[in-house]
C-alpha cells in the first residue's frame, strides 16, 4: 500500500481494497517500526488517527466521500491541531496543546483525510538543514548521514521513507521545496496568500506559506485542492476562486515558455545537479516548449535581503512566547524580567536565539533604514525581476539546491554557508511567487530537485507542467532503500 | 523669574464598537477576568488580526469632526515591547501613516474667548489589559479582557498655556467623542486617558524647555491637580539649580502624589514596523462622504442651537452641550416639560451639582429626565413651589418615587383652598393689629414691603405649603377693607 | 558590519534574551558574519524605490463589528502556567 500515490490509494479506499482503518494501521505500523531511524515524526496521533479513520469508512460506505477521505496525512507541527501537542520544532512549546485548529487542519478534516502524526521541523521553521529541532536532527531517507533539508524535513523525510503518502508542509525561504529536492519529492508553495496562514505558527507573516510535500504533481493537485481556501481570519489570505486544480493536469505543453535565469546556473551549481536540469529542459522541448535564458539580476542580493525582511519579523512574531498564557516558564523567576529572559533563554535554541538577535537588531533605532526598509525595498526590485520575465516567458525553470543533500553537521558551525544554499528559493518568497520543485535526476544517489515558478496564481499550470513531466519520466517515481520498495 | 507653561495631550479614547479591534472577542465592561479574551486577544500561536470596519469608521468620524485630514491609506505598524499586559509582546498601532492627520479644536476659555488647538494627528491602536496588583502571593495577576479593545489616540500641538486650557480640551474632546457616540466617554471606567506632556520656559523664551509624560489620568480633576503639581515641581528644580529629566511620570490620585515610573526607566527602544499580518488601509471616497453626510450635531453647532431655539444663555449653552449624554437628557426634559428655561436651570444647576457630588455621570443619574421634566410640570402648575422641589428632587435622587408620588406621600401640595388659607390670615392679622394699622397708613411703596412681612408667618403656619399668590390676594383683599 | 559585545547584550535585554557573557562573545563573531553578508545589499541603489510589505500590494479586509468568541476561559487557561481567580499570574509588577 505504502508503495502508492494518494491518487491510488484513493481508488483502493473507493474499491473497498481496502479500509482506511486497514492503510491508517498500515502507515502507523510503518511509523512505528521504521521511524527510529529517520525521526521524522514529533508526535503520533494513533487513536485521533484510527478514529478519523473509521469516520472516513463511514463516510465511504455512505459514498459522500471527498478525494481525499480515509488518506492519512503528515502534518508538520507549525500547524495547531486541537487537543494535540504543537511544538513548532521548540522546547518552548513542547508543553502546547492548542485548543483550536490551524484552517488548513480544518480543510483536511472537513475532506475527511486522517491525521497520523505531526513530523519534526527545524525550530519555528528556522533553519535549512532540519537541524535546529529541538526534538533532535531528522535523517534523510536517501542516506541517513545526510539531511532532509528543511524546514520541513520531517514531512519530507516520512513522505520519502513511505511512511506517509503525503504531507504538509511550510516554506518561508524555500522549506517546502528545499526539503523536497533533497529528498525526492514534489513539494509546491503556492502564491502568498492562496492558503491560509491561520493556525500556522508564524515565522515570517509576510513570507510564509503552507503547501503540499507529495509523491507526485497529481497528488499535490489533490493536497492543494484541500489547503487552497479562502480564510477571512487571515488578511492576507486572497479572496480568489479556488480552480480545481486536477482539472487541468493533462493540459499540453506545446508554446510553453521556459525561461532560464542565468543567475541561476553560475557558480557554485554543483555540476551533475546542472546536468540533472538541463536534460530535464530537453524533456520540455521534446513536448513542445521553448526555452530561453532570461535574467534575474537582484538574485544573489535575495539572501540578504531576506536575512533582514525574515529575522526582523520574527523577532517580533516570536515575542508572545513569554512564559505568561501557554508555553515553556522557567522555573522559579525571581522577578518579571528574569521571568522573561531566561524563559526564553531556556525555552529558545540557537538559530532561533541569532535570529531574533539579528532582526532586533535590524529594527533597532538608527538601523532602520538601512536595513529593513533598505530590504523592504529590495523586495520590490526582486518582484519586479520576476514581472519582466513573466512578460516574456510562463514559467521559469532552475535548480531548486545549488547542492544535493549535505552531510549532517557538515554547516552547523557555519550559519552564512547554510543560509547561502537557499539562493535559488528565497527570492520566490520574497516576490510572494508560487514555486514548485519537483524530482529530475539523481547525483551520487541523492535526489536533484528541478524547481518551477509561476506567475501569481499559476500553481494548476505549474502542477499541470510537472505532472506532465512525471508522465514522461520516472524520476518521482524513485524510492529510497531504506523505505523498503516492497508493497 | 516669570515662568511660562507649555502644555501638551496624548488622548487614548476608547471606541464604542461591540467587538475588539482586530478580533471577535466583546468589549463590554465588567466582565469577569479573562472570559473576554479570545485566543487572538491571547496571541495565542498562529492567531491573526482583521481590522473591525465599525473602529475604523469611528476614527474618521473623529478626524471629520476637527476637520482633518482623513488620510485614504493607513498602516499598522508594530511596537515592540515586553509587558504582562500585551500579550504578544508588540502594540500594534499606526505610527508614519495614522488615520487622521492634522486638525483643530477649539475651546472656550473663562474670559468668553476662544482658542485653536492644533492636533497633530490620531491614530487606531489596541488597548492593553490590565495588571492587577493585589498580592496572589507576591505575584501580580493579569486580565486580558480590555487586551485589543480599539482605541484612537489623540495628540494635540503643545499649544496649551495652563491647566484651565488643558482641561478645556479635555472636556471639548469628551464632548466630540460623546457627541459622535464614538465613545462613551465613562472617565471612571477608563474610557478617555490622558497623558499629559508638561515643561517649563522664562516667559518669552522661544524654545521649549524639557518636558515630563505624566501618564493615565482618568479624570478632569487628577489633570488639573497633576499639572499643578508637575509645573510646581519643575520651577522648584530648575530655580534650585537643578534641570528637569525627560521621564514618564505616574500621579497618584489617592495620594496627590507623583513620582517617576520605575518601568519606563530604562531606555527603550520601539523598532518599530509595518505589521506584516495587516495590509495598508485603503478608504474610498465615498465612505467618507458617506460619514461626513451623516455625521451627528457636534458640540458647537448644538450649543448655537440650543441659543438660537431655546433661549439659553451662552454659558447654558455650553454647558447642555458639553456631552450627548447630557444634551439628550436636556432636550428631553425639554420636550416633556415645555420649559426651556425652567429645564436648563434645573439640569445644569441642581442635577448637575448633585451628580458631581456623587461623583456619577449623567447616563447613571437616578433621577431620570422624564422624572425631572414631572417635577418641573408640578413647579410650573403652581402645585409646589420651588423651594419644595428641592425638597422633592432629593427624594427623587433616594429612588423614592416621581414627583407626583412624593408630593402626595409628604403632603407638599401647595395649599390653595381658599377658606384653610383665609383663616390663617385672619389669625396672622388679628396676632399683628400694628402692622396692619401701619400698612393702612402707609403709601404704595410702603405697604408692598409690608404685605411682604406677613409672608414669613404664614408660611412658617402653613410650612411652607402656602401658594404664594393665593396668600397675597387674601391679604390684600382683607387689608383693604 | 561588526557587532560588538556591549550591542549584542543591548539587543539581548531588548529581545528578553539572558546571555552569558561568553555566549555574547561568541554571538559577536556570528553575528558579525551574518551581517556582513547581509551588508552586501548596502550597495544596491534603491532610491525611489517604494517598500513592498506585501507581495500583492493588496489593502485591508474589514471585519464587521460583531461579537463572534465566546468565553473559553477555563479551556485556554488549561495550558497556562500559572492562573489563580482566572487571572494569569506573573512575577509582581512594578510600574
Amino acid at each position: 500500500m505504502h508503495n502508492n500515490t494518494i491518487a491510488e490509494l484513493a481508488e483502493g479506499l473507493t474499491n473497498k481494497t481496502f479500509s482506511s482503518e486497514e492503510l491508517t494501521r498500515h502507515y502507523l505500523d510503518r511509523i512505528k517500526t521504521l521511524d527510529g531511524q529517520f525521526n521524522s515524526f514529533i508526535t503520533i496521533t494513533g487513536e485521533l488517527a484510527l478514529a478519523q479513520a473509521r469516520r472516513a469508512d463511514a463516510r465511504l460506505a455512505n459514498g459522500d466521500a471527498a478525494p481525499l477521505t480515509g488518506i492519512p496525512i503528515a502534518h508538520k507541527d507549525i500547524f495547531c491541531t486541537d487537543g494535540v501537542k504543537t511544538s513548532c520544532g521548540s522546547k518552548m512549546l513542547d508543553n502546547f496543546i492548542p485548543p483550536y485548529n490551524a484552517k488548513v487542519i480544518e480543510q483536511f478534516n472537513q475532506a475527511g483525510a486522517v491525521i497520523l502524526g505531526k513530523t519534526n521541523m527545524d525550530e519555528f521553521a528556522m533553519g535549512s538543514s532540519n537541524e535546529s529541532s529541538f526534538y533532535g536532527a531528522v535523517k534523510n531517507p536517501w542516506d541517513t548521514r545526510c539531511v532532509p533539508g528543511g524546514s520541513s524535513g520531517g514531512s519530507a523525510a516520512a513522505v520519502a521513507a513511505l511512511l506517509a503518502p503525503a504531507a504538509t508542509g511550510t516554506d518561508t525561504g524555500g522549506s517546502i521545496r528545499q526539503p523536497a529536492a533533497l529528498c525526492g519529492l514534489t513539494g509546491l508553495k503556492p502564491t502568498y496568500g492562496r492558503v491560509s496562514r491561520y493556525g500556522m505558527i508564524a515565522f515570517a507573516s509576510s513570507l510564509d506559506q503552507g503547501g503540499p510535500m507529495t509523491r507526485s504533481a497529481e497528488d499535490a493537485a489533490l493536497m492543494l485542492n484541500v489547503m487552497a481556501a479562502f480564510d477571512p481570519r487571515d488578511s492576507t489570505c486572497i479572496d480568489q476562486a479556488v480552480p480545481d486544480y486536477s482539472a487541468t493536469l493533462n493540459d499540453k505543453l506545446d508554446g510553453l515558455r521556459i525561461g532560464l535565469p542565468r543567475e541561476y546556473f553560475g557558480d557554485g551549481l554543483d555540476p551533475e545537479i546542472e546536468q540533472a536540469i538541463q536534460a530535464a529542459i530537453k524533456e520540455f522541448e521534446a513536448m513542445g516548449a521553448t526555452v530561453k535564458e532570461v535574467s534575474l539580476p537582484h538574485t544573489e542580493l535575495s539572501v540578504p535581503c531576506y536575512y533582514i525582511v525574515a529575522p526582523s519579523e520574527a523577532s517580533a512574531n516570536l515575542s508572545r512566547f513569554d512564559g505568561v498564557r501557554y508555553g515553556y516558564r522557567c522555573e522559579n523567576p525571581k522577578d518579571l524580567q528574569d521571568l522573561y529572559t531566561r524563559t526564553r533563554a531556556e525555552g529558545f535554541g540557537d538559530e532561533v536565539k541569532r535570529r531574533i538577535l539579528v532582526g532586533s537588531y535590524a529594527l533597532s533605532a538608527g538601523y532602520y533604514d538601512a536595513y529593513y526598509r533598505k530590504a523592504m525595498q529590495l523586495r520590490r526590485m526582486i518582484k519586479n525581476d520576476f514581472m519582466a520575465c513573466f512578460d516574456e516567458v510562463d514559467v521559469i525553470m532552475g535548480p531548486t539546491t545549488p547542492n544535493p543533500a549535505f552531510g549532517l553537521g557538515e554547516k552547523t558551525n557555519d550559519p552564512v554557508t547554510m543560509y547561502l544554499e537557499d539562493i535559488y528559493t528565497i527570492a520566490v518568497n520574497l516576490a510572494g511567487l508560487p514555486g514548485m520543485s519537483i524530482p529530475a535526476g539523481m547525483t551520487g544517489g541523492k535526489p536533484v530537485g528541478l524547481q518551477l515558478i509561476g506567475n501569481y496564481f499559476s500553481e494548476a499550470r505549474l502542477l499541470n507542467i510537472g505532472h506532465r513531466y512525471q508522465q514522461a519520466t520516472d524520476w518521482h517515481q524513485q524510492i529510497a532503500a531504506a523505505a523498503g520498495g516492497e508493497k | 523669574m516669570q515662568w511660562e507653561t507649555v502644555i501638551g495631550l496624548e488622548v487614548h479614547v476608547q471606541l464604542a464598537t461591540k467587538s475588539k479591534i482586530f478580533s471577535g472577542a466583546s468589549t463590554t465592561f465588567g466582565a469577569a477576568p479573562n472570559t473576554q479574551a479570545c485566543a487572538i486577544d491571547l496571541a495565542m500561536p498562529g492567531t491573526l488580526p482583521v481590522v473591525n470596519e465599525q473602529a475604523l469608521r469611528y476614527a474618521i468620524m473623529f478626524g471629520l469632526a476637527i476637520n482633518a485630514e482623513i488620510n485614504q491609506r493607513s498602516v499598522f505598524d508594530r511596537k515592540n515591547y515586553f509587558y504582562p499586559d500585551l500579550p504578544k509582546g508588540y502594540q500594534t498601532t499606526q505610527l508614519d501613516h495614522p488615520i487622521v492627520g492634522p486638525g483643530v479644536v477649539e475651546i472656550p476659555l473663562s474670559d468668553g474667548s476662544h482658542k485653536s488647538v492644533r492636533i497633530h494627528h490620531a491614530h487606531l491602536e489596541e488597548d492593553a489589559g490590565k495588571s492587577l496588583h493585589d498580592d496572589f502571593h507576591g505575584m501580580s495577576g493579569i486580565d486580558l479582557n480590555r487586551a485589543g479593545t480599539p482605541l484612537i489616540e489623540i495628540v494635540s500641538e503643545p499649544d496649551m498655556r495652563n491647566a484651565e486650557e488643558a482641561i478645556a480640551f479635555a472636556k471639548k474632546l469628551h464632548a466630540i467623542v460623546t457627541s459622535l457616540g464614538i465613545s462613551d466617554g465613562e472617565m471612571a471606567q477608563g474610557s478617555m486617558r490622558f497623558d499629559v506632556n508638561v515643561s517649563v520656559r522664562p516667559k518669552g523664551q522661544n524654545e521649549y524647555g524639557t518636558r515630563t509624560e505624566t501618564k493615565n489620568l482618568n479624570s478632569f480633576r487628577f489633570m488639573e491637580k497633576a499639572i499643578a503639581l508637575e509645573v510646581a515641581r519643575q520651577i522648584d528644580l530648575i530655580e534650585d539649580g537643578g534641570s528637569v529629566k525627560q521621564e514618564t511620570r505616574l500621579y497618584n490620585g489617592d495620594t496627590g502624589e507623583a513620582r517617576s515610573m520605575r518601568s519606563k526607566e530604562e531606555a527603550n527602544d520601539y523598532r518599530y514596523f509595518p505589521c506584516p499580518d495587516l495590509l495598508p488601509v485603503e478608504i474610498d471616497d465615498a465612505v467618507i462622504q458617506e460619514l461626513r453626510d451623516n455625521l451627528p450635531e457636534l458640540p458647537d453647532a448644538k450649543a448655537a442651537r440650543f441659543i438660537a431655539r431655546y433661549g439659553l444663555s451662552d454659558y447654558d449653552a455650553e454647558l447642555l452641550s458639553s456631552d450627548r449624554a447630557t444634551a439628550e437628557y436636556y432636550e428631553t426634559v425639554v420636550k416633556a416639560c415645555d420649559d426651556s428655561k425652567l429645564a436648563a436651570n434645573w439640569v445644569s444647576g441642581e442635577l448637575s451639582a448633585r451628580l458631581n457630588a456623587d461623583e456619577t455621570s449623567i447616563a447613571h443619574s437616578p433621577v431620570t429626565a422624564p422624572q425631572l421634566a414631572g417635577l418641573i410640570v408640578r413647579i410650573k402648575d403652581n402645585t409646589i413651589s420651588g423651594k419644595i422641589a428641592k425638597q422633592v428632587f432629593e427624594a427623587m435622587w433616594n429612588r423614592e418615587g416621581d414627583a407626583d408620588t412624593i408630593i402626595e406621600s409628604k403632603g407638599l401640595k401647595q395649599m390653595s383652598d381658599s377658606g384653610e388659607l383665609e383663616a390663617i390670615v385672619d389669625q396672622v392679622l388679628a396676632d399683628n393689629p400694628d402692622v396692619v394699622e401701619q400698612y393702612r397708613a402707609a403709601d404704595d411703596k410702603k405697604r408692598k414691603k409690608l404685605l411682604g412681612g406677613f409672608m414669613g408667618p404664614i408660611m412658617k403656619a402653613t410650612k411652607g405649603q402656602a401658594n404664594p399668590g393665593m396668600v397675597n390676594q387674601i391679604l390684600v383683599k382683607k387689608l383693604n377693607t | 558590519m561588526a557587532i560588538d559585545k556591549a550591542e549584542i547584550e543591548k539587543i539581548a535585554i531588548l529581545s528578553r534574551l539572558k546571555i552569558s557573557d561568553q555566549e555574547a562573545s561568541e554571538l559577536s563573531d556570528r553575528l558579525g558574519d551574518i551581517l556582513a553578508m547581509v551588508d552586501t545589499m548596502q550597495a544596491v541603489d534603491t532610491s525611489g524605490i517604494e517598500p513592498m510589505a506585501n507581495p500583492l500590494d493588496a489593502s485591508q479586509r474589514l471585519r464587521a463589528d460583531t461579537v463572534t468568541e465566546t468565553d473559553q476561559r477555563e479551556r485556554f487557561q488549561q495550558i497556562a502556567p500559572a492562573t489563580e481567580d482566572g487571572l494569569y499570574l506573573v512575577p509582581k509588577v512594578i510600574e
